[in-house]
Parts: C-alpha cells; structure tokens; sequence
C-alpha cells in the first residue's frame, strides 16, 4: 500500500501533502492538549512497532504480498490522533531511508495509512466495543476495527491509484503515470486486503489487545487522563 | 521508563523474527506488493513505461532501498536477512528516537 514516487502525478500528490499538513498540525495538538508526559514513550514505542509490522510481508501466493500494520491496535492504545502522529513518522523514514513509499507520495501514504486507517477501525472498535463490553468483546472489536481500518485504507489508496489514467493519459491513450483505471485498482487491492491482509491485521489487533488486557500492562489501553482520544 | 522495558525487548525480539517477512514471499513465489512495481515489471505488464512514471520514479535515492543494505540488493537471501535484521534495528531506533524527542517536546509541561 506504500505508493512509489512516479504513480501519482503532481495534482494528486501536492493535494494529499495539503491535506496532510493541516492534519499533522491538528494530531500535534491534540497529543500535546491530552497526552500526559509520562504516557509520551507509548508513542514512540507506537512509531517503532508499526515500523516493524510493516516490514512482516504476507505472500499471497504465486500473486502478490501485502502486510498488516497495526495502525488500529496503536490507536486503541493511544488514540487514533496519536496513532496518525506515530505511524506518519514511521512511513516517513520508510520513504527517505528505505524507499519504501515515494517521497512525493508521503502525503497520500500518510493519509491512506496513517489517518484513514486509524481513525476507521478506531471508530468501529468505539461503537463495538460498546455492544460488547466483555475482555473477548473488547478484542473482538478492536479486530474487526483493524480488519476494516485496513480494508478502508487499501480503498483510498486504490482511489489514488485509480484516479491517475483519468487525470493523466497523453493523446495516444498512454498513461502518464499509474496506468490502471478505478475498475481495476478497487477490486485488486480491496479484495486482497478484505480476504487476507485485514484478517492477518484483525488477529494481530484482536490477539494483542486480548493479551494486555489481562496483563499487568492493561494500562497501556486506559486513557487514564492520558488518552488522546477525541 | 522502566514500565516500557519489556515492551522495547518484544520489538526487539520482532526486529529478530523480521526475516519471516522476506523469506515467505520469496518461497512462495509472492512477487511484489500491488502498485509497488518497478519500472521494468511495470512495461512488462502494460507494454509501456508511462513517461511521468518514469521522470519522477528515480527522484529519490534511498540509502538502504528494500532493506537491503548498500551493496546487498542482488545478495543471496541469508544474507539480506541479515540487512533486513540490521534495517529492522535502525527503523526501531530512528522510528522512537525521532518520536519520542518530538512527543517530549510535544508533552514539555503536561503531567
């Protein structure tokens, strides 16, 4: 889901830089307005694991692969805000040190992977995790949060992506930059990410969430005055 | 920060493991990531190269490109397993270093 440099065309990617950069302002906010110094090191802890979950590719098989990222399970913990801030950190060093991501595509990574993603599966986890207010309910909610979160973000990275022909096809009918139109790029990179990926990020989320919760670590979902939540 | 210990020692324990990541792909013939293809694999698949694509794909050099540590893209798999450990570790440590300085500076003054 890491767009290269080369598949937006400038309209697109100047667009998501403007949209993120308002957006990084708000998230600052929000985390200095509510998270409690001694909560800060979750943070980067956040930025730091979804680097690595990042890095766990998952083969479909003979096709392509994919990866969870747990960008759901770090907004449970520390808010979907605080979760955008973290794991755009993480997706900018991936594009300036490892390429993985353009750098003219930070933007349109960070919002599909580090706003859409979180704040969905965060929204579907609050409005669950009411209905089902057990330890098992709890994780269950937060694995279908991560299930869609992911899901959701693989359907606007595959909007970007299916956009471009639209925008930009020169008079031979040549693409300028990605190539496939929206009929492609939705059901290619939704379906893999409903049926395989999102399940792999569903069991991550609900697993670890389950695990904390009766771990002498449950503080680590508490807001306890700290959660940078709304 | 003595409560955060256990938690950096399991992402180090991930740091360790993160060769899973590249190994199954490869055994199982996975290929690479939907619109993540290079240039090439992508005339391949359309018969062309789209010329923005083209102008803009090599606009950054990544220092450490896949993982792979300089010198080591085309190195048999051990061998990136050990680039892809080396990344793991520098990511953990560039990715909370850089946030934690930010959040601190962030949180000066909260309780």
């Amino acid at each position: 889901m890491h767009i290269p440099d080369g598949y937006l065309g400038p309209p697109t990617y100047l667009a998501t830089y403007a949209a993120c950069i308002p957006l990084w302002g708000l998230a600052a906010r929000k985390v200095r307005a509510a998270l409690a110094a001694r909560r800060a090191p979750l943070l980067a802890l956040a930025a730091a694991f979804s680097f690595l979950v990042m890095m766990f590719n998952i083969p479909l098989p003979g096709a392509t692969t994919g990866h969870a990222v747990g960008g759901v399970l770090i907004a449970v913990a520390v808010g979907p805000w605080g979760a955008a801030l973290a794991i755009s950190i993480a997706l900018v060093i991936q594009a300036l040190l490892f390429g993985d991501g353009g750098i003219t595509a930070i933007g349109a990574n960070c919002l599909n992977i580090a706003f859409v993603m979180p704040f969905t599966g965060y929204a579907v986890y609050r409005v669950l995790s009411r209905l089902l207010p057990s330890r098992k309910g709890q994780a269950i909610s937060a694995g279908i949060g991560g299930w869609l979160g992911l899901t959701m973000a693989s359907f606007t990275a595959a909007l970007m992506f299916g956009l471009q022909p639209w925008l930009h096809t020169a008079g031979d009918g040549r693409a300028l930059y990605a190539p496939y139109p929206l009929s492609v790029t939705v059901p290619a990179m939704v379906l893999e990410h409903l049926l395989l990926f999102g399940l792999v990020e569903a069991l991550l989320t609900g697993l670890v969430v389950y695990h904390l919760q009766g771990s002498r670590s449950a503080w680590v979902l508490r807001p306890a005055g700290g959660e940078v939540s709304q | 920060m003595k409560e955060y210990r256990p938690y950096w020692v399991a992402l180090l324990v991930m740091a360790a493991l993160s060769p899973i990541g590249l190994y199954l792909p490869e055994l199982l013939r996975a290929g690479s990531a939907w619109g993540e293809w290079g240039l090439e694999e992508v005339r391949q698949m359309i018969g062309y190269t789209p010329s923005g694509m083209e102008r803009l794909s090599d606009l950054w050099k990544a220092p450490i490109p896949d993982y792979a540590l300089p010198g080591q893209e085309e190195a048999p798999l051990a061998h990136r397993s050990l680039s892809y450990v080396l990344s793991a570790v520098l990511g953990v440590a560039l990715c909370g270093g850089g946030t934690y300085v930010l959040t601190r500076w962030l949180t000066k003054g909260n309780r």
